[in-house]
């Protein structure tokens, strides 16, 4: 009894220094800052019900970045899945080279975006490579940055950023199937396409959801490469739910930040519940 | 012969891919060489212009350098330190709340700077840190992942070990720094990586704590020099890469493996 005590107090202990960090940063000011959505004023007395809500629905700016933040997951994941399932397949088959091409995909993974950014800048940009090539064939040139063709330059570089991330999700996925499954079915006859299709990828699932999870979690992080390219006003079709927030931190209208982040969070939160109940499921 | 005819596709396949990440980085090395504003494919005029700019000519960019190293730096080691300590209190020891704890740590983890932001600017703007490099640092060194990773990586190690250590008279820290930390290579070295990329190419909080683009890091001030001398911006590209690539190139087993490991289960 006394030992469990003093394991559970050491336990506290050597949490302790993460546990307050935690709280003060993350945990104690988003609960703060949901009894702030109702109210107005920089302090935060007046009550005002659902009015910040409605602002926020209203907000033309809001819904134009909700919008794209949605798009972009709705396009980006499941092609960045297919590109990264495709390559793991490939790359799963022990041979030589292998491990190099492995190693050469995650190298976007640390890459900066900064970096990235220059040469996108080299490629793309009005005086750009792809023009002079475009002008020199004699075809019209397009501002390929500052267009609509803005979104898919994005999707582009988030699927050769996260393309790392998955391959090696997707790799570990396939090395925890038993070996004998595969070897199996090949002797009964079944040829690589009835293998992969009825044994290796229905035994994957569980894999599946946890890199949508991840893939979901990281495409956020394409406003990065969205400001570098575009700044704080970017073409429209990739005005982000991060340049939204950006603008209203510059506005100090911290309300329309705490609703903003509310929602954002819900959205997440529900999705992961709904997509973890279903891999539950599935494993049963 | 049809195996023989698949791995020659299956390479030619590979090598199609692998250009778009060998093409831009040999776009960078070779105009890195280049002087003039105008973009071409390899140099018109070969020059080492670019490099003594950066390197010998303003200090600016070096300071930058510098400045971004020492900011990923202190996130890194906070983090990591105090993410080993929570990480080894929720892998091996019991208390109350645990679960419920770690629970709420991975929801936190998975939502975006849209969301955690917010909440860290209110506490940065009460402790009147807006404006200074702390407001970067601090809530990083928080930051639910580095927990969530450990933990993974712990509960591999079997508790046995453990014990045995403690009946030889090692304390706790004594186990979590010479038996556990050196046992996890792959998850701490993974997480040294991720979260030194991440604090290296951190956007979303300078644009929002700091209010003068003088404070940008590397990562943000690269994006405002446009119309730059294209070799001056490729040596600006390389310098930006050099020290995640340096990391990489020593550990990308060690990351790959660290990687897998941080499935949920």
């Amino acid at each position: 009894m006394k030992l469990k005590t003093r394991n559970a107090l050491a336990g506290y202990l050597l949490a302790l220094p993460f546990l307050i960090g935690f709280a003060g940063f993350y945990l104690i000011p988003f609960l703060w800052s949901i009894r702030f959505t109702f109210t107005s004023g920089s302090g935060g007395t007046a009550f005002v019900g659902l009015r910040n809500y409605m602002d926020i629905f209203g907000s033309a700016a809001f819904r134009l970045a909700a919008w794209n933040t949605f798009r972009f997951i709705l396009i980006g994941v499941p092609l960045l899945m297919l590109v990264s399932l495709v390559l793991a397949l490939l790359l799963f088959d022990k041979f030589r080279g292998a491990s190099f091409f492995r190693s050469l995909f995650m190298y976007p993974l640390v890459l900066p975006a900064a970096s990235v950014v220059i040469v996108v800048q080299a490629f793309f940009s009005n005086d750009g490579l792809l023009n002079q090539f475009l002008s020199w064939l004699g075809l019209p040139i397009e501002d390929w940055i500052q267009s609509e063709y803005a979104f898919p330059l994005l999707i582009a570089l988030y699927i050769w950023k996260n393309c790392g991330y998955d391959l090696v999700l997707f790799l570990a996925g396939l090395s925890a199937i038993p070996r004998e499954y595969r070897e199996a079915a090949a002797s009964e006859g079944a040829s690589y396409w009835q293998t992969l299709r009825y044994i290796t990828l229905p035994l994957m699932t569980p894999t599946f959801f946890f890199i949508l999870i991840v893939s979901i979690i990281n495409s956020f992080k394409s406003f990065r490469e969205a400001y570098l390219l575009g700044g704080a006003n970017p073409h429209e079709s990739i005005y982000m739910l991060q340049h939204f927030m950006n603008n209203n931190f510059q506005n100090l209208s911290y309300q329309r930040l705490s609703v903003a982040a509310l929602l954002v969070f819900l959205v997440i939160f529900v999705l992961v519940l709904v997509l973890f109940r279903l891999k539950a499921r599935n494993e049963r | 012969m049809k195996a023989k005819r698949f791995s020659a596709l299956r390479l030619v396949f590979l090598c199609f891919f692998g250009l778009f990440v060998v093409i831009p980085i040999l776009f960078t090395l070779v105009n890195s060489f280049s002087t003039g504003t105008a973009y071409s494919l390899l140099p018109q005029q070969w020059s080492l212009a670019g490099w003594f700019e950066v390197f010998l000519r303003r200090p600016h960019y070096l300071i930058k350098f510098w400045n971004s190293l020492f900011l990923s730096t202190a996130i890194v080691a906070g983090q990591t330190l105090v993410s080993s300590l929570a990480g080894y209190a929720f892998s091996k020891f019991r208390f109350p709340g645990r679960e419920a704890l770690f629970f709420i740590v991975i929801i936190v983890m998975m939502m975006p700077y849209q969301v955690t932001l917010v909440s860290n600017y209110f506490v940065i703007r009460e402790l009147g840190l807006m404006g200074s490099w702390a407001a970067l640092i601090i809530p990083s060194i928080f930051s639910p992942f580095g927990v969530f990773l450990l933990r993974q990586v712990f509960d591999t190690c079997p508790d046995d070990l453990l014990d045995a250590a403690r009946i030889d008279g090692a304390g706790n820290l004594t186990i979590l720094f010479r038996i556990l930390l050196p046992r996890s290579r792959a998850g701490v070295v993974s997480l040294v990586i991720l979260t030194f990329v991440d604090a290296w190419n951190m956007v979303e909080q300078p644009l929002v704590y700091l209010d003068s683009s003088y404070d940008y890091p590397l990562s943000v001030f690269l994006s405002q020099m446009n119309g730059q001398d294209v070799g001056v911006l490729c040596v600006c590209g390389i310098l930006a890469a050099l020290p995640v690539l340096l990391l990489f190139l020593y550990y990308d087993q060690d990351l790959a493996d660290g990687i897998s490991l941080s499935q949920i289960h």
